[in-house]
């Protein structure tokens, strides 16, 4: 799939600001499931700092905008062609072992509820049997409600409440993966909409699960697959916050509000421009 | 159980004592109580009443400082040296190697599970190659002495191991107060250690640093327990001390704030620990930190000592390990030698220990400051039955050792002279070169019969002397 991706954040203090610092994980992943072409990240009055890849295999970019300013725009375009693996994070380079993702965070902290959940997959000992199983349990246990949910809920209260988004959903199959004792990871993305009506967004994030013999996996309980070429992968991490593609911070009192304008096309073919661009 | 002393074989005074032992004897006993009062006046003065190893406790009780220095003879501290140094480079090259190929975890030689699983174990870094390749900048190895030649290592601290402010001052009062006791004993210094911890970090400053590095010490602030030390060593290192709220990122450096405007910051020592250092990469809500330092770091802007995530190479867990990283790492055999210990998640050792609890000394892998810990011989029945019934809920958070029999050193008390029980903590500094001053902190545990030195559990300081040849 060719898809054109446009991806809009616009902060607006009620107070100046100064010394804004971002950190972005911004930049489509590079595997054999994607090929980013002419990428661009700029951030309103903003100077680029450092970027670099880091042990997780994301492109990190730092900014900061010196300030004072009320407002201040992220904007992400390009396009990606990607290819459908199967959900298996193939060609992917990264340093950081599997078992460091065994780890629990605030979000993904365990309570009976989600112990119930993990241990009611029995009969297999087949890892991606169990691993798909977890994540078709978890579609099961917490419908899709946008709204009920916001970004501090835990998986244990997501599950509790039986409602959420793909957040919860993803946090829920980390939490009971790793009850499993398989590593498991949270990935944010886009995802492009290929049937009318359908709920979801397009700023999307599901579940990487290491499964041995295939390396990672990716799950996404919210929509009941594994990824396919409607998904643009960029980055990952033990849970939303640590995988967060925006983190940012600025001195001042003023009062942070945001908008976010994400969309992603399917298109014909790529500018030729755009191709030469890639090869320059 | 009997006790190396190290002043006494017997009744007869070991050498490196002797003209020390002339000088207790001739000192009367008004004169002694006046000089204790003067030492503490004068501790109190400097402000010097952090509690050690961030005990928690009162900050602002005095350690009590023993006026009777402990003495090491050259050829002593020689041998204790060269196995300190040796494990201070096997710990960093541990600490590359994990946030590296793991060589050591794929030939199996540590469990992978006690290394990636490790709290301190930081996913962020790796792949990142601090300067020089260490992580560890300042490492205190914690020592007791068992016999004349027999030395173990407690513990390692590799993060921002404190105290080093004691070893300076104690030196710096005892020079005061017995001006005469250094013209007769050619006693070596202690007193360059800022000098060479400031090389040693101007050493490691990072490729992108053409100048003379730029060095500042960052703290927590003045609440924090261990304040005067990081403002006492960023005095004697020439250095600015700052705050989070001091430094900031703009582009691809690190600035601090000054009267002249911003200064690009090279190397920051760092004593605020890794989850505080950047709320962009850690703890979102860290106040302490500085926003977009670890994307600074990660990218080589900048110097971080201890190198974040340094903490997975001294946790008590991992501890029973270093010999085999001397053997792995540097294909020698460890000068100085672990404790025996036992892990409690192991089954063979948890039966074991569970059946010897009288007689061994229980930590919890995580605690430190002596809180959380059994010793078995000092405890009532009672005691013991609690103790176990923790070890039983949760056996993977304690390990056991035996109880050692901790070499003593002459102590005044009400009476005179009493042995009392110590440890040793050398403070080795890794950069360019691996280098220690000799010596370094000597904790006795106050009460009698006592073999807890740390300072909330009545534990005091004292001067500690390596002669020269």
């Amino acid at each position: 799939m060719k898809l054109r991706i446009f991806h809009q954040t616009v902060y607006r203090y009620d107070r100046p600001v100064r010394n804004l610092v971002q950190s972005l994980r911004l930049t489509p992943s590079v595997f054999e499931g994607q090929r980013t072409h002419d990428w661009a990240i700029s951030v309103s009055g903003g100077t680029r700092g450092p970027g670099f890849r880091d042990g997780a295999g994301d492109w990190i970019e730092g900014w900061t905008v010196r300030g004072p300013t009320e407002e201040v725009t992220v904007t992400v375009t390009g396009r990606v062609e990607t290819r459908d693996t199967a959900g298996v994070l193939r060609g992917y380079r990264e340093l950081i072992h599997p078992l460091a993702y065994l780890r629990d965070t605030v979000a993904t902290k365990p309570d009976e509820g989600l112990r119930d959940l993990a241990g009611s997959v029995t009969d297999t000992t087949d890892f991606l049997d169990l691993a798909h199983r977890l994540s078709a349990g978890v579609s099961e246990a917490i419908a899709y409600a946008p709204g009920q949910t916001e970004f501090h809920t835990t998986a244990a209260e997501a599950l509790a409440q039986g409602q959420g988004v793909c957040q919860d959903h993803a946090h829920a199959l980390i939490a009971v993966a790793r009850l499993r004792d398989l590593p498991a990871r949270y990935v944010s993305g886009y995802l492009h909409s290929t049937t009318e009506g359908e709920p979801h967004e397009a700023a999307h994030a599901w579940a990487e699960i290491h499964v041995q013999g295939l390396g990672w996996v990716g799950f996404d309980p919210a929509n009941r697959c594994c990824p396919d070429e409607r998904y643009v992968r960029l980055g990952s991490g033990l849970d939303a916050s640590d995988a967060a593609p925006i983190r940012g911070i600025a001195a001042g009192q003023g009062i942070e509000t945001l908008d976010v304008a994400v969309n992603v096309e399917e298109v014909e073919r790529f500018q030729t421009q755009s191709q030469s661009q890639t090869q320059s | 159980m009997s006790y190396y002393n190290e002043m006494y074989e017997g009744s007869r005074v070991r050498e490196p004592y002797a003209r020390l032992s002339q000088w207790v004897e001739t000192m009367p006993a008004d004169f002694r109580q006046m000089k204790q009062a003067e030492a503490e006046a004068l501790f109190r003065r400097i402000g010097i009443t952090f509690a050690v190893y961030g005990e928690g406790g009162d900050p602002d009780r005095l350690i009590p400082f023993d006026m009777m220095p402990r003495v090491f003879e050259q050829s002593e501290w020689r041998k204790l040296e060269r196995g300190i140094k040796q494990r201070a480079r096997a710990l960093n090259a541990f600490l590359r190697d994990v946030y590296g190929r793991a060589e050591i975890v794929r030939a199996g030689r540590i469990p992978a599970r006690l290394v990636y699983q490790n709290e301190a174990y930081e996913k962020a870094v790796v792949g990142v190659v601090p300067p020089r390749g260490v992580y560890s900048h300042i490492i205190g190895i914690d020592l007791v002495r068992t016999s004349k030649d027999e030395f173990f290592v407690l513990e390692d601290n590799c993060r921002t191991p404190s105290g080093v402010s004691y070893m300076l001052e104690n030196r710096e009062i005892m020079m005061r107060m017995f001006p005469g006791l250094f013209r007769g004993n050619r006693i070596e210094p202690v007193d360059q250690y800022p000098d060479l911890l400031r090389r040693t970090l101007e050493s490691v400053a990072p490729a992108k640093c053409h100048d003379r590095p730029t060095c500042v010490v960052l703290t927590p602030g003045h609440f924090n327990s261990a304040y005067y030390e990081h403002s006492f060593l960023a005095n004697l290192m020439g250095v600015e001390l700052v705050e989070g709220a001091d430094l900031f990122v703009d582009g691809e450096f690190v600035y601090m704030r000054t009267t002249q405007g911003p200064k690009r910051v090279d190397v920051i020592y760092r004593r605020i620990d890794d989850p505080f250092l950047d709320p962009l990469c850690f703890r979102p809500d860290s106040m302490l930190g500085v926003p977009g330092l670890m994307d600074v770091y990660r990218s080589g802007g900048v110097s971080i000592c201890s190198a974040p995530g340094a903490g997975v190479a001294d946790d008590k867990a991992i501890y029973t390990f270093v010999p085999e990283m001397v053997r792995f790492y540097l294909g020698e055999e460890p000068m100085l030698q672990n404790v025996q210990t036992w892990t409690l998640w192991k089954d063979d050792d948890y039966r074991y220990v569970m059946e010897h609890l009288p007689d061994l000394v229980v930590k919890e892998v995580h605690g430190s400051g002596g809180y959380g810990m059994l010793v078995g011989p000092k405890s009532t029945k009672e005691e013991i039955e609690t103790f176990r019934r923790k070890i039983e809920a949760d056996p993977g958070n304690y390990i056991a050792q035996p109880t050692l029999a901790l070499s003593t050193c002459p102590t005044f008390v009400a009476e005179g002279l009493a042995p009392r029980h110590v440890d040793l903590r050398p403070y080795c500094l890794c950069g360019d070169r691996i280098e220690l001053v000799p010596g370094g902190l000597t904790r006795v545990a106050l009460r009698e019969g006592s073999l807890v030195v740390n300072s909330s559990q009545g534990g005091g300081v004292k001067d500690t002397w390596v002669l020269s040849e």
